[in-house]
């Protein structure tokens, strides 16, 4: 039994190092037949191309470095964004559908199904052709102007692309979180809901202090896989032309044939960025057991 | 005398046509300590629970401190009648992740706008009443079951309840733990608070209790003083659940 073990075990690293081998391989003959050899000094050279977004200034004629940088802060503009407003999209309607409100309850349970059914790429091509670039131009109490140029709030001008990604991530992976929340929510025993009941504190209040802060060690491994989820699937913004990190890598290999060091840039700055979250999530997780373990 | 709790022909179903409720009628005067005994599914605990809004209703009316509740009752009395009833129960519910004395002090705060530093005087107080000051700092799985009862019975205090609901709250105990509970509610009724007890301890009934009530299948059987309930029960029914405890 032991022995037929070890065999699996060996086995199977052979597999894993013949398939890297096959792969490194693979990148080898694929540099050679490119004549390029692999290098990045190609960042340096002026990108020439224009970006209809940029958080900082740029222009054609700076480096490819900049315009990946920009395309990089553009990623991470609408990735803190939708998970700002993904989780608290999610908790809202996770919350609404243990609510005793049934209109409530079913307009939860409605988001979540319909969303849950249709792909996400159809999301965003719906948000940006039918919802954001059919809008007239209606301000909203002088604070807010919609128009089909995008969204000005407060001075701050939100392109169209932009809000068609933002808003399609957020609605995406709100309904995600909503049956993770609801699924927290579940686990905490009713006696929880009957004490703070009977202590005259309102379903609000309850839920915010007792309910929630006791569903947060089930919600949050979770939760976490889902942040990831939403930053990679940010990638998916090319569909509708916003300028992220992935729409301009796609423009730099086109332009340079530097496929392979564009990819290697890419995989990194996903690993890097989904390295932040996970690593944020995990000491959040980690201050949360630490509380719950002390009052045990 | 007046009347805290008048319940007029109560009904409560369940699915399959189950009454958890049967047409329930009675009064419980302020001050006074009402025990509800009976079998297990005969209602008891549901009864109670409508007593502040934890169950609903589906015929009768309530009229608890002059509140009205029926089945058709607006959250708004219900909100009204959980500041000024208390209720402990069976699990103890104690919130667990937050301190005996956040426990206590987080309703007074909360619901009645106190200061912190009072609520915090006042939840003191209350422990030092229960016998478990030195507790105050600890979280509820540090504590005995008995302990944690008595905290949920001072968090329910903190309120400064009219009325005060107990349902079954030793049968989840250890047997030694049993009596420090009982202690602190014999204590409760000494001072003139108007108590209505679920319980199957026979001893806090005979001595505590102004009245005793006996339930089955979700009707009252009979309401007698605890002399005639206990030496000589008026229903077949009642004697016959008696001769079942004491054996």
């Amino acid at each position: 039994m032991r022995q037929r073990r070890l065999l699996v075990q060996v086995g199977v690293a052979a597999l894993l190092i013949g398939l890297l081998a096959l792969l490194v391989n693979n990148l080898a003959v694929n540099l050679i037949r490119t004549g390029l050899g692999l290098g990045f000094g190609w960042l340096g050279r002026p990108a020439g191309f224009a970006l209809a977004e940029t958080a900082l200034p740029y222009a054609p004629s700076d480096s490819y470095l900049w315009a990946l940088t920009i395309g990089w802060l553009n990623s991470l503009k609408v990735i803190a964004a939708g998970l700002v407003l993904a989780t608290g999209l999610g908790v809202a309607a996770g919350a609404a559908r243990s609510s005793n409100n049934r209109l409530l309850r079913s307009l939860a349970a409605g988001y979540v199904a319909l969303i849950r059914q249709v792909p996400l790429l159809l999301q965003l091509l719906f948000w940006y052709f039918v919802a954001f670039l059919g809008l007239p131009s209606v301000p909203i109490g002088g604070l807010i102007r919609l128009s089909n140029q995008g969204i000005q709030l407060l001075g701050l001008n939100l392109s169209v692309e932009f809000c068609a990604v933002l808003v399609g991530l957020t609605v995406f992976t709100g309904a995600s979180i909503a049956e993770i929340v609801r699924g927290g929510i579940n686990a905490v025993p009713r006696g929880q809901w009957e004490a703070f009941r009977s202590l005259g504190l309102g379903e609000g209040l309850g839920l915010r202090r007792i309910v929630l802060p006791q569903a947060l060690p089930a919600i949050l491994p979770a939760l976490t896989s889902q942040y990831l989820n939403l930053a990679k699937n940010s990638t998916l913004a090319i569909a509708v032309g916003y300028a992220d990190l992935y729409a301009v890598s796609d423009t730099t290999i086109t332009q340079t044939g530097r496929a392979i060091e564009g990819f290697l840039l890419l995989l990194l700055s996903f690993l890097l960025l989904n390295l932040l979250i996970s690593g944020g999530m995990a000491a959040f997780n980690r201050a949360v057991l630490g509380r719950l373990n002390r009052s045990r | 005398m007046t009347v805290a709790i008048r319940a007029t022909d109560l009904v409560k179903s369940y699915s399959q046509g189950v009454r958890a409720l049967d047409g329930v009628t009675l009064e419980v005067n302020r001050g006074e300590v009402l025990v509800v005994m009976g079998p297990s599914g005969s209602g008891k605990s549901t009864l109670i629970r409508t007593f502040n809004g934890l169950e609903s209703l589906d015929g009768g009316a309530l009229d608890v401190l002059g509140v009205r509740l029926d089945a058709t009752h607006a959250e708004r009395q219900v909100r009204e009648i959980r500041k000024r009833v208390g209720m402990v129960f069976q699990q103890f519910n104690l919130f667990p992740h937050l301190s005996i004395l956040d426990n206590i002090t987080l309703a007074p705060i909360k619901v009645q706008q106190r200061a912190k530093a009072a609520a915090e005087q006042r939840a003191m107080d209350l422990l030092d009443q229960m016998g478990i000051r030195e507790q105050a700092h600890k979280y509820p799985a540090q504590l005995s079951g008995g302990q944690q009862q008595r905290v949920a019975i001072a968090r329910a205090l903190a309120l400064d309840p009219e009325v005060m609901l107990f349902d079954e709250p030793t049968s989840a105990l250890d047997p030694e733990r049993v009596k420090e509970v009982l202690d602190a509610m014999r204590q409760l009724a000494k001072g003139g608070m108007t108590m209505v007890v679920v319980t199957h301890e026979l001893g806090f009934a005979r001595e505590v209790a102004d009245r005793v009530m006996f339930m089955d299948r979700g009707q009252v059987v009979e309401t007698s003083d605890p002399e005639t309930f206990f030496s000589n029960a008026r229903e077949e029914r009642s004697r016959r659940f008696l001769n079942q405890m004491q054996h």
